[in-house]
């Protein structure tokens, strides 16, 4: 399994966010910016965790429900929702989630190795785990949400 | 290292600028334009290639051309009439240039026969021009210089003729500011020893007392003897990056005749070079001429050379507007940003309708001005992508002439309307099916001269090629004057290729028609240049695939006309606003050969699924879009829906079904690759004036994939939440 690529005690700052009940976080430096819910354009032969597309200043979003992407429900995206825009190598994509929770400051310490009870298919971006003040919070490696795509029609 | 690329980068733009320069001023010259302005551009051309070349160490390419530039300079000397077979050898020179640019810039090996050969032919031209008696060698610094000929022949240039030695006293005085910028002057003095024979003086007679003396002041000044093979522009390049922070005098001093001109040209400065001009070496045969002789020379050359660089200057000043270079992906951004100030400006106009605001407020009449504005910032921005198809135009002037070597057949092509402007990506993608067409008006169209000869006409073949704008598109049309389209053989092929059925009953429009049928090519013996397997079909297509449309018009004996009409950008598109199962959805305007509302008698079941609508006495396949894409389960139907019968590039048409048409408008094309990835029967994505992305439909591949769904596969989109 890809350790996270960082020297062990570099702090780096993550954005924490709820799906559901269970937390998660991702790198900020990833992080475009955050914004509301806005109805998206329902977009054929799309996997079902792409919502569609929506308007971002111009330029053309695909929008991830992440809650279906790691096989929850699907979200019942309404106007409470946030959309987490990120660039994920050259391309910028908006990630469905519930809500933004807070920012994190954390070493590489601090992530453990996703433990085996979960699938591969939740292994291969749920890199690690993070125990605070009895939060339990997923880190997501962004570089596997949108590829994969036959894992996902798996 | 990087600036180095940068500056390499540049001058092989600026190569490519020549180069189009040097073919229009050779085609010019072909046509028997022999303006000393038009020779001179030429000349120039090649001369800025070299010279920039030999910076770069380009070696090949200098070579190249300095022969290239020596058999112009014969020309511009009227020791070498333009005549057509020696224009043809200038104009494949040319070529070669080009390729040598291109190979170079490339770093990619070059055809040295090729390069030998063309030398060899250049070369040739200079010795039958020198051996012409009654053309007396112009271009020489020799004695003989004294014919009246030497008139149109600039100072710099005689060097390069005949590289001879000619003598100059440059005097040299460094400013302060040139040591301060970091230019030392022991180096170009130096630079100038390597030259030729050299000999300096430094003039200390400035040099203050010490308590006076700036340590960062300039006292020193040199004059330099100097004799060389090289011209005076070279001497000058030197001193480029130093020429505004000192006084610099070149005085040329060629074979005796240099003290007249020195002093008739620049009398201040040969007062204190006299003792150089005067050197007992110089004694040349003209001394021993008749001394009036020698005053009229003197007095010739010291005019012509001015007149000469007027008119050299000319050009330059008159006929390009000044122009900057810019980052495309700057233009681009400003585009991207002009189509989203269009879309929010939109968005407000709508909100403010909304709010019930009276189309009389001063809000709205604002609005109004802004929708003006923006609209024209939208052209202006667009206006800067756009580009004359100019330098399109001249890369099929090569094609058509090395197909007139290659095929036997005397062809000309004329070309008008060259500084019609389109947008960028347009030309570029109008680059491969052009020149097929104009391969297949040489090759198919235009007969071999004796045939010609027969019929009437003249020996020489004409193939033109046009572009005009007409109602906010471009028209780009390809004819030939050659025997036009061969419709009995037509017929023939597409009946034997089981394109057509035997007995069908074809208009003479549908005949020439079927050349654009996949697999279809007509060439009798299959040649290199034409019939290769891509046909007409391909060319079909990618005018498609530029949202343009390609008709032929044919007249036996006469030639015929391909026009295609193309968008001036692919950056919007015309499209029909259509709505399906609450999507909104965008279908080009190009695809759409009608929209109709079916009345029950028209729409007929064939099978299980599939319907079929009567369509000019056929059927055409109902195609549900909503269905198709997956936004609803079942087909909507027909009757009281709206239907769209359009056409796919393969020529088939099929009917689809919408639920309604909203509006017919231009539409900013946005990409959905860049963040996502292609999607099968969708162009593209817009965006739409309430700020939400519409889908582009692709017609090709949305048919394409029905017919395969329609052999009992999925819909496209199973379910959609």
């Amino acid at each position: 399994m890809k350790e996270v690529s960082v020297a062990a005690g570099d702090p780096r700052e993550f954005i924490a966010f709820r799906i559901g009940v269970q937390e998660f976080c991702i790198d900020i430096m990833s992080v475009r910016e955050i914004r509301g819910w806005t109805p998206a354009t329902a977009l054929p032969h799309a996997p079902a965790y792409v919502r569609g597309v929506i308007n971002l200043r111009g330029s053309v979003l695909p929008i991830v429900d992440l809650a279906e992407r790691l096989g929850f429900p699907q979200t019942d995206a309404s106007a409470r929702q946030v959309i987490i825009v990120v660039q994920v190598g050259a391309q910028i994509i908006g990630l469905l989630v519930d809500a933004v929770s807070d920012i994190l400051t954390l070493t590489n310490e601090n992530i453990q190795p996703t433990p085996d009870v979960a699938s591969d298919f939740v292994k291969s971006f749920v890199r690690g785990i993070l125990a605070i003040d009895g939060r339990m919070i997923g880190v997501i490696e962004l570089d596997g949400v949108m590829s994969n795509e036959t894992e996902a029609a798996a | 290292m990087d600036t180095m690329a940068a500056i390499r980068e540049t001058f092989f733009q600026e190569c490519e600028e020549q180069l189009g320069e040097l073919e229009v001023g050779l085609n010019a010259m072909e046509e028997g334009v022999a303006d000393s302005e038009t020779v001179n551009a030429v000349f120039r051309a090649v001369h800025s290639i070299k010279g920039g070349a030999g910076a770069f160490k380009l070696d090949r390419l200098v070579r190249f051309a300095h022969t290239f530039e020596t058999s112009l300079d014969l020309i511009r000397g009227g020791q070498l009439a333009s005549s057509s077979s020696v224009m043809r050898t200038m104009l494949r020179s040319a070529d070669l240039l080009a390729d040598l640019v291109k190979a170079s810039r490339s770093d990619h090996p070059v055809d040295e026969a090729r390069v030998d050969a063309q030398i060899a032919e250049l070369k040739a031209l200079a010795e039958e021009a020198k051996e012409a008696p009654t053309e007396a060698n112009a271009g020489g610094g020799d004695a003989d210089g004294l014919d009246f000929q030497p008139v149109l022949l600039a100072i710099d240039d005689l060097g390069e003729t005949e590289p001879q030695a000619a003598r100059y006293a440059i005097k040299l005085i460094p400013a302060p500011d040139l040591y301060r910028k970091g230019n030392e002057t022991v180096r170009l003095l130096r630079e100038l020893s390597r030259m030729g024979e050299f000999r300096v003086e430094c003039d200390t007679r400035h040099v203050p007392t010490l308590d006076a003396l700036d340590p960062e002041g300039a006292y020193f000044a040199w004059r330099v003897e100097l004799t060389t093979a090289e011209d005076e522009a070279a001497i000058h390049e030197l001193f480029e990056f130093v020429v505004d922070d000192c006084e610099l005098e070149v005085v040329v001093d060629r074979a005796g005749v240099g003290a007249a001109t020195a002093e008739a040209s620049a009398p201040a400065a040969a007062a204190p070079l006299a003792p150089f001009v005067a050197a007992p070496s110089f004694a040349s045969p003209i001394a021993s001429e008749p001394a009036e002789s020698i005053e009229a020379v003197a007095a010739a050359n010291a005019v012509e050379p001015e007149k000469a660089k007027v008119e050299a200057a000319k050009p330059d000043a008159g006929a390009s507007p000044a122009t900057i270079r810019v980052d495309l992906e700057r233009v681009d951004r400003l585009i991207n940003l002009v189509g989203e100030l269009v879309i929010n400006q939109a968005m407000l106009s709508q909100r403010v309708l909304e709010a019930g605001l009276a189309r009389s407020s001063s809000v709205a009449a604002g609005l109004g001005a802004l929708e003006q504005l923006t609209r024209e910032i939208q052209e202006g921005v667009m206006a800067i992508r756009a580009q004359p198809v100019k330098p399109l135009f001249q890369r099929m002037s090569r094609i058509v002439r090395e197909l007139t070597d290659a095929t036997g057949k005397v062809v000309r092509l004329r070309t008008e309307g060259e500084a019609t402007e389109v947008d960028r990506t347009v030309i570029e993608r109008l680059a491969d099916p052009l020149t097929h067409m104009i391969r297949n008006a040489v090759d198919h169209g235009v007969e071999r001269p004796e045939v010609r000869e027969a019929a009437g006409k003249p020996a020489q073949g004409e193939v033109k090629l046009s572009a005009a704008h007409r109602s906010g598109r471009i028209v780009i049309e390809v004819s030939d004057d050659g025997a036009g389209i061969n419709r009995q053989r037509v017929r023939e092929i597409a009946i034997k290729k089981e394109l057509i059925a035997p007995d069908a009953q074809l208009s003479d429009g549908e005949i020439d028609n079927l050349l654009f049928m996949p697999g279809f090519s007509t060439a009798q013996a299959i040649s290199n240049i034409s019939g290769r397997g891509v046909g007409m079909d391909v060319v079909k297509r990618s005018i498609q695939a530029l949202g343009g449309r390609i008709t032929i018009a044919s007249r036996p004996g006469q030639g015929s006309v391909f026009s295609m009409s193309l968008p001036l950008t692919l950056a919007v598109l015309d499209g029909m606003v259509v709505k399906v199962a609450d999507q909104t959805l965008v279908v080009p305007l190009t695809a759409i050969v009608e929209t109709l509302r079916p009345k029950a008698g028209d729409v007929h079941a064939l099978g299980v699924n599939a319907r079929v609508i009567s369509d000019r006495g056929g059927f055409a396949p109902l195609i549900d879009v909503g269905q198709e894409l997956g936004y609803r389960r079942d087909a909507a139907d027909p009757v009281g829906s709206v239907v769209l019968i359009v056409e796919t590039e393969v020529s088939t048409r099929c009917a689809l079904v919408v639920d309604a048409i909203h509006d017919q408008r231009q539409v900013v094309i946005k990409s959905l690759e860049a963040n996502y990835r292609q999607v099968a029967g969708i162009a593209a994505a817009t965006i739409l004036g309430d700020g939400r992305v519409a889908l582009i439909l692709d017609i090709d591949t949305f048919v394409a994939r029905t017919n395969r769904s329609a052999a009992g596969q999925e819909p496209l989109l199973a379910a959609v939440g």
